[in-house]
C-alpha cells in the first residue's frame, strides 16, 4: 500500500469514527445540562462543597463562579508545583518560580504551554494531583460557558443562565470521566505506560546505558487529549513512546482530541431546539478542519521530496500523513499536543498550523470554547449578512443590537491584540530576540507562534523557542490568562443579554441560520477576518520563507 | 448580597470543589486506570521492557544508541537517546540543511545521495525505537562483516523483523531496532565477535 493510500484511508477512518460517534455523544450532553435528576455522587460532591444545584444564577454571579475557581485553581496549583520538593515522591524535581507560576496558569486556562521539561520539571505528585486534574476541570469549565451562552439563545425573557457548580460538576463526572476512562484503558493496552516506579537506569546490549521511565501516563494521556489540554508527561509529548507508542494509539488521540468539539454542535442543536442549527455549526468546522488538514498534509508531503525527507522531527512509526494530520488537528482544537516537531515543518505546514490557531480556535477548536468561539463569529456573521441586505441581524430570534454586536467584536479582539502587540514588542526586544533559535523569517513565526499559542490556549510551540525566561514566562502567563477570561466573561455578557430576550418568532424578513449559504458566509467571514488581521505578519514570516 | 460577599462565597466553594474534584480525578481515576493495567496489562504498564540472559536491556517502545559495526544502528537523536530527556532538534526549514545532512551522513557511513531520509533525519522524540525498512537494508553488509555471517542470514533476519503497517494501513512499514539486535545477538552467540 502506497503512502497516500495509506493516509487517506487514516483519515477516512477518523471521519466515520467521528460521525458515528458525535450523535450519541452530542444527545448525551444535551441530556446531561438539561437533566432535572442529579446522580448520587453528584449530591455527595454538592454537598460538600455547600453549593445548592437547584438555584440558578445571573451572569454576573456565574461569571464570579468561574474565575473564583479558576483564580483558585491558580494558587493551589501554583502552590503545589512550588512545594513539591518537599512534598512526597519529589525525585528531584524543581521548577523556577516564573516558570511555576506560567504553568499553573497554562494549565488551568487550558493551555498547556510547557516551558519546562516533564522529565524533570514536574514530579508524578504534581502530574497527577495537579496537571491531571486541571486537565479535567478546565475543559469543564469551558463546556460549562458554552452551554450557559447557549442557554442565553435557548431561554426567552429570563435572567438566569444555569448554574456554573452544576455544570462543572456534571460535565467532569458524566462526560469526561467515562470517556477519559475507557480512553486510557484502550491507551494501556496499546502500551501506554501506568506505573509508579521511579525512572530506572539499565545496562543496553551494546553496553551502554539508559534511563528508562515510569510515571502514571495512561491516565494522563487520555484527558489530555479528550479535554483538548495538551500537556505532554514527558518533553517530547505525543512523540515519546511512552505517550503514544503506535498509529493506532496515535490514531485514537487524534480522534480523542476532536471528539467533544465536534460533536456539541448537535449538543447546541438539540438544545436550541433546532438540529439545523446544529449541523451550520458543525458544516462551518468540518470546513476549516478539512481545508486546514489539507493545507499542512499538502506541504508536509511536498517537503518529503527535499533533502530531509520531511522527517527530520517525526517518527518513523507514523511518518509523514498521520504526523499533519495530528498537526491540523490539535492546533484546531486548541489542544496543542505534538506528535512530531513543528518547527521542522516546511514553511508553509509550519505556517498552516499556525494559522489554524490564528482562526482563533474554533476548527473545531477546543471543549466548549470551539462552540463558544463559532458562536461568537455566527453573531458577527448575522451582524454583516444583516447590514449588507438591510435586514435586523437576528440569531435564532434574539436580536444583534449594540450591546450584543460590541460584546461580541470585544471578545473576538483580544487574541488578535495579544499576539500582535507581543510579539511585536518580542521583534524590538534584544532579550526575545536572543532566545529566537533560527533567524530571519523563521524566527519571526516563532516568536509569533508562541503568542499565538499562548493567548488562544493551545499550547504547542516551534520548540527551537527558548521560553523559559522571566520576561518570557510572565509574559505568556499574561496572554494566557487573559486570552482566556476575558473572551469568557464577554460570553457570559452576551449570554446574560441574549437570555433577557423574548425570542422572536420567525418571519418573511428573518435570515434563516441554517442554510448551506449561511454556512458559506459564516465559513468567508472567519477566513476574512483572520486574513485580515494577520495578513503583514504572516507575509513577513511564513509566507516570505516560503517564497525565498 | 453584596459583590464583596458573593466572591468570597463563590471562591470558598470553588476551593471546596478543587479539593473534592481532585480527590475523584487526581486520586481515584489514575487508580483505577493503575490497577486494571496491574489486572490486564501488566507488561505494557510497566513499559514493555525486554530482557536478555536475564537482565533487563531497555523497553521494546524506547530507542537506544547502538556502538559499533556489529548493531544495527538507529535514526540520528537529538539527545543520542538518553531516556531522561527527549525531544528534537528544532531543526528548521531555514537552517542549512546540507551540512547537517553531510555530518549525519558521515556518522552513518552513508553516501548522502542515497541514503534513506531516516537516517539522515532526527525524529521528534530523540527516542525514535524504529527505523525504516530500507535503512535496515542499507546496513546488512556492516553488520554481516563485523559478524562474520552470511549476508543471505542477516538478510532474512531483517525481513523477518519488517513490521507491516497496523492493520495493513495504519502509520508506516518499519524494524524495531532493539528487537532486531536481540535476534541478532542470540543468532551469533556463541562466535559473537
Amino acid at each position: 500500500m502506497s503512502d497516500t493510500a495509506s493516509g487517506l484511508l487514516t483519515i477516512a477512518v477518523l471521519v466515520a469514527a467521528l460521525a458515528a460517534v458525535h450523535v450519541p455523544l452530542g444527545t448525551w450532553m444535551a441530556r446531561v445540562f438539561t437533566d432535572t435528576r442529579d446522580w448520587r455522587v453528584e449530591r455527595l460532591v454538592y454537598r460538600l462543597c455547600r453549593v445548592d444545584p437547584a438555584s440558578e444564577q445571573r451572569w454576573t454571579t456565574y461569571a464570579v463562579a468561574v474565575l473564583g475557581f479558576s483564580v483558585v485553581g491558580v494558587v493551589l496549583l501554583f502552590a503545589l508545583i512550588a512545594l513539591q520538593g518537599v512534598l512526597p515522591f519529589a525525585r528531584g524535581a524543581s521548577m523556577n518560580l516564573d516558570t511555576a507560576l506560567n504553568t499553573a496558569v497554562s494549565f488551568v486556562t487550558n493551555t498547556n504551554w510547557q516551558s519546562y521539561a516533564g522529565e524533570s520539571g514536574t514530579s508524578p505528585l504534581v502530574q497527577t494531583l495537579g496537571l491531571t486534574v486541571q486537565n479535567f476541570v478546565s475543559p469543564a469549565v469551558g463546556l460549562a460557558v458554552a452551554v450557559a451562552l447557549v442557554r442565553g439563545l435557548a431561554r426567552s425573557s429570563g435572567a438566569e443562565i444555569g448554574n456554573f457548580w452544576v455544570d462543572l460538576v456534571r460535565g467532569t463526572v458524566r462526560v469526561l470521566l467515562p470517556l477519559a476512562l475507557v480512553g486510557a484503558v484502550v491507551l494501556l493496552l496499546g502500551g501506554v505506560i501506568q506505573n509508579l516506579t521511579s525512572p530506572t537506569e539499565v545496562t543496553t546490549l551494546s553496553g551502554g546505558s539508559q534511563v528508562v521511565q515510569g510515571g502514571l501516563v495512561a491516565s494522563q494521556e487520555a484527558i489530555k487529549e479528550l479535554g483538548t489540554n495538551g500537556g505532554g508527561y514527558f518533553n517530547a509529548n505525543s512523540a515519546h513512546p511512552f505517550e503514544n507508542p503506535n498509529a493506532f494509539t496515535n490514531l485514537l488521540e487524534i480522534f480523542l482530541l476532536l471528539v467533544i468539539p465536534f460533536s456539541l454542535p448537535r449538543t447546541y442543536g438539540i438544545l436550541v431546539g433546532d438540529r439545523r442549527q446544529g449541523w451550520a455549526v458543525l458544516g462551518f468546522m468540518a470546513t476549516l478542519w478539512g481545508l486546514m488538514v489539507a493545507v499542512v498534509t499538502w506541504a508536509e508531503v511536498s517537503a518529503g521530496s527535499g533533502p530531509l525527507g520531511g522527517l527530520e522531527g517525526k517518527e518513523v512509526r507514523f511518518g509523514i500523513w498521520p504526523s499533519a494530520l495530528f498537526a491540523a488537528s490539535t492546533t484546531g482544537t486548541s489542544t496543542g499536543a505534538v506528535n512530531s516537531m513543528h518547527e521542522s515543518f516546511s514553511p508553509l505546514g509550519g505556517g498552516g498550523v499556525l494559522f489554524s490557531m490564528l482562526l482563533g480556535e474554533v476548527s473545531p477548536g477546543g471543549v466548549g470554547t470551539g462552540l463558544y468561539g463559532a458562536l461568537l463569529l455566527a453573531v458577527l456573521t448575522v451582524f454583516i449578512s444583516g447590514l449588507m441586505v438591510g435586514r435586523t441581524p437576528e440569531l435564532l430570534g434574539k436580536q444583534v443590537g449594540r450591546r450584543e454586536i460590541t460584546l461580541t467584536a470585544l471578545a473576538l479582539l483580544v487574541m488578535p491584540a495579544l499576539v500582535l502587540v507581543f510579539t511585536g514588542i518580542g521583534m524590538v526586544a534584544p532579550l526575545v530576540s536572543s532566545q529566537m533559535l533560527a533567524n530571519g523569517p523563521h524566527g519571526l513565526t516563532e516568536v509569533m507562534y508562541a503568542y499565538a499559542s499562548a493567548a488562544n490556549n493551545n499550547g504547542s510551540a516551534f520548540a527551537g523557542f527558548s521560553a523559559d525566561t522571566p520576561y518570557t514566562n510572565l509574559t505568556l502567563a499574561l496572554c494566557m490568562f487573559l486570552g482566556r477570561f476575558v473572551p469568557i466573561v464577554l460570553v457570559l455578557a452576551l449570554a446574560g443579554s441574549l437570555v433577557a430576550q423574548r425570542r422572536r418568532p420567525v418571519n418573511a424578513g428573518t435570515l434563516p441560520t441554517h442554510t448551506p449559504t449561511f454556512t458559506g458566509l459564516f465559513v468567508g467571514v472567519a477566513v476574512v477576518v483572520t486574513g485580515l488581521t494577520f495578513f503583514p505578519a504572516l507575509a513577513l514570516g511564513p509566507l516570505a520563507e516560503a517564497l525565498s | 448580597m453584596s459583590t464583596v460577599t458573593n466572591v468570597i462565597k463563590q471562591s470558598l466553594a470553588g476551593l471546596r470543589a478543587m479539593l473534592v474534584l481532585t480527590v475523584l480525578v487526581g486520586v481515584l481515576y489514575p487508580a483505577v486506570v493503575w490497577g486494571v493495567g496491574q489486572v490486564a496489562a501488566r507488561g505494557q504498564s510497566a513499559g514493555s521492557l525486554v530482557s536478555s540472559g536475564g537482565r533487563v536491556v531497555g523497553s521494546s517502545l524506547i530507542g537506544q544508541q547502538w556502538q559499533g559495526d556489529e548493531w544495527f544502528h538507529g535514526r540520528p537523536s537529538a539527545s543520542d537517546y538518553a531516556g531522561d530527556t527527549s525531544g528534537g532538534t528544532n531543526l528548521g526549514p531555514g537552517a542549512d540543511p546540507d551540512a547537517e545532512v553531510a555530518k549525519r551522513a558521515e556518522a552513518a557511513g552513508l553516501d548522502p545521495s542515497t541514503a534513506p531520509a531516516d537516517a539522515l533525519t532526527a525524529s521528534g522524540s530523540g527516542l525514535d525505537p524504529h527505523i525504516t525498512p530500507a535503512y535496515a537494508v542499507a546496513q546488512v553488509e556492516r553488520v554481516a562483516a563485523a559478524r562474520g555471517l552470511d549476508v543471505a542470514r542477516v538478510e532474512a533476519l531483517v525481513e523477518a523483523h519488517t513490521q507491516d503497517r497496523i492493520a495493513g494501513f495504519l502509520g508506516q512499514p518499519r524494524v524495531n531496532v532493539l528487537e532486531l539486535n536481540l535476534a541478532l545477538a542470540r543468532l551469533s552467540a556463541p562466535g559473537a565477535g
